[in-house]
């Protein structure tokens, strides 16, 4: 696992006890417990997030930023504490390069979108991988398509690792932008982050971190990373959705033109000529969640709590034991096995479709992804229609894997 | 027999499994006995794409009549088109075009009528409602 690893010391967390922080881990599912294998599509949430969000809404409800009266004074203060709480966790230098967004997706829009507008012409390139999630390739498509750019993609090998030497001879001077995911939701891949921001430093190129997978997993230090921009999303670090989170180095943010239009933007406004507000409400047009701003604040407090040190070491432990228990079902193979991979395992068994085993699974009270995972471009990569995706949490336990490794050896039994 | 005779047969069918196992052991049965569509017209055209699992369906008129034949990727896909066939195929235009399939609901496999699973079997049944209003705008043409 890369990151940074003096951060904090690792401690063995007891995931019983935490268990009973997540309400809906007690469910039953067609009369059997929860085994939910489906968090990286979303996490569940502790009480104290869910309670957060309930306190703002019972005890201290109203706007932010404008208000003169206690309650919003309240609130706002509430809500720009979460602001600081985000800039700790992330080690950003300024709170102001901390600009909140509904989520990774809206996060990658805004850059894609204004660094297009401002940056971007024709012949220039923006380069991704071979392993995004469409939200990391859509939007650079339609910056590309507006502005008459190309998209460069980043091979992978087989294994579902990032072709390096390639990425490199890539690097000439049509590249504007690199953006590319750390983990990647479907292979479980751990990209080389710093290399690859190394490289693209190196000729002057900003690089754009999808986190989304990863935030919840590795700590994350932006000023290590020397990210240039780096996305995430509430919801799958057991927050809130609605609420997510861009980090931008304050340089180039200030270069970006506004991203939407609308009210705390601003500073003032005339049929004239409106001048904007600075960093970082000029990327925050209208009203935001304010409670998911609440809840995303308690997420990260349950997160230092535990400690992403810990977390990452719980979790490692428990893909290992996943993998290699994997590996014990007959024509299982994996789809992506990169050396340094974490959180996700893409699987498919002999010739049965990753429907109808994600299908038999939820009828034993699994929750997995089965598909594309909106990795298209992957899929097609492999020739294949999806996998079946089991994404585990620190929450996760053995036994619960034992159930996954039980329930697949039975649907492919029944499907054969 | 009708349509509604044919779905409350299979409704019927499927009271008798206590448990889902048996059930969907049942439909991935009727799934691999399913007459698989001729290759020929495993076509784009004939290709209806969701976003989990494929399906593919070929209409032919005889007779008046409407017959199809099928095929998915996904097995258990496959069992319900397969049993979705036996319910209308043959049947007369009209009555397929005003048929109400409710028997998919009745066995409990329900969520594969789910518009935002969008899997193939939805597609598949708003196709074959299609073929039947064409073919009757076609012969009242005549």
């Amino acid at each position: 696992m890369s990151g940074n690893s003096s951060i904090s010391t690792v401690r063995k967390l007891d995931i019983e006890r935490l268990r009973s922080d997540f309400p809906i881990l007690q469910t039953q599912v067609y009369g059997k417990p929860l085994v939910y294998l489906d968090n990286a599509a979303t996490t569940q949430k502790p009480a104290s997030v869910i309670k957060a969000m309930d306190d703002y809404y019972t005890e201290y409800n109203s706007n932010i930023h404008r208000g003169v009266h206690y309650l919003s004074q309240k609130a706002t203060s509430e809500y720009e504490l979460v602001r600081k709480k985000v800039q700790a966790f992330i080690n950003a230098e300024h709170l102001h390069e901390v600009i909140f967004t509904r989520g990774t997706t809206e996060g990658i829009n805004l850059v894609a979108n204004s660094f297009g507008r401002k940056f971007l012409k024709a012949g220039d390139s923006i380069m991704i991988s071979a392993m995004e999630h469409h939200s990391n390739i859509v939007p650079w498509q339609m910056a590309c398509e507006d502005r008459g750019a190309r998209l460069q993609v980043i091979p992978m090998n087989n294994k579902g690792e990032l072709m390096m030497d390639a990425f490199e001879q890539m690097l000439d001077d049509t590249v504007k932008l690199v953006s590319v995911t750390y983990i990647s939701n479907s292979l479980g891949t751990v990209n080389p982050l710093k290399e690859i921001i190394q490289a693209a430093h190196q000729k002057g190129i900003p690089v754009l971190v999808d986190a989304a997978q990863a935030i919840q997993h590795v700590p994350i230090d932006v000023q290590e990373l020397d990210a240039d921009f780096l996305a995430f999303s509430g919801h799958k670090m057991y927050g809130p959705t609605g609420i997510g989170v861009l980090y931008g180095k304050e340089e180039w943010l200030n270069q970006l033109p506004p991203y939407q239009g609308g009210g705390d933007m601003i500073k003032s406004v005339s049929f004239a000529k409106t001048t904007y507000n600075e960093l970082p409400l000029k990327f925050e047009a209208g009203t935001p969640s304010i409670a998911e701003g609440m809840g995303l604040g308690a997420a990260i407090d349950y997160l230092e709590h535990l400690g992403l040190q810990s977390i990452a070491e719980t979790e490692g432990q428990l893909f290992s034991y996943a993998v290699d228990a994997l590996q014990e079902i007959d024509e299982l193979r994996f789809i992506g096995e990169a050396d340094n991979r974490a959180a996700s395992i893409s699987f498919l068994v002999g010739d049965t479709h990753p429907f109808d085993v994600g299908e038999i699974l939820d009828k034993h009270g699994i929750a997995v992804r089965t598909g594309h995972h909106c990795t298209e471009p992957i899929m097609h990569y492999f020739g294949i229609p999806g996998t079946v995706r089991a994404s585990i949490a620190f929450y996760n336990t053995t036994e619960e894997i034992d159930k996954l490794i039980a329930a697949v050896k039975k649907a492919v039994m029944l499907l054969r | 027999m009708t349509i509604n005779e044919r779905q409350d047969q299979i409704i019927e069918d499927f009271e008798l499994f206590d448990d889902w196992m048996d059930k969907y052991e049942y439909i991935i049965q009727l799934g691999k006995e399913l007459p698989i569509i001729d290759d020929k017209y495993k076509t784009e055209e004939n290709l209806i794409k969701g976003c989990q699992s494929k399906v593919w369906l070929h209409a032919e008129k005889q007779d008046g009549k409407l017959h199809f034949t099928a095929d998915s990727d996904a097995l258990i896909t496959k069992g319900l088109v397969s049993m979705v066939i036996q319910v209308l195929s043959g049947q007369k235009p009209k009555d397929i075009a005003e048929a109400d399939i409710y028997f998919i609901d009745r066995i409990g496999l329900q969520s594969h009528l789910s518009p935002t699973r969008s899997n193939g079997l939805l597609s598949m049944l708003k196709q074959i409602k299609l073929y039947a209003v064409a073919y009757q705008a076609q012969s009242l043409q005549k």
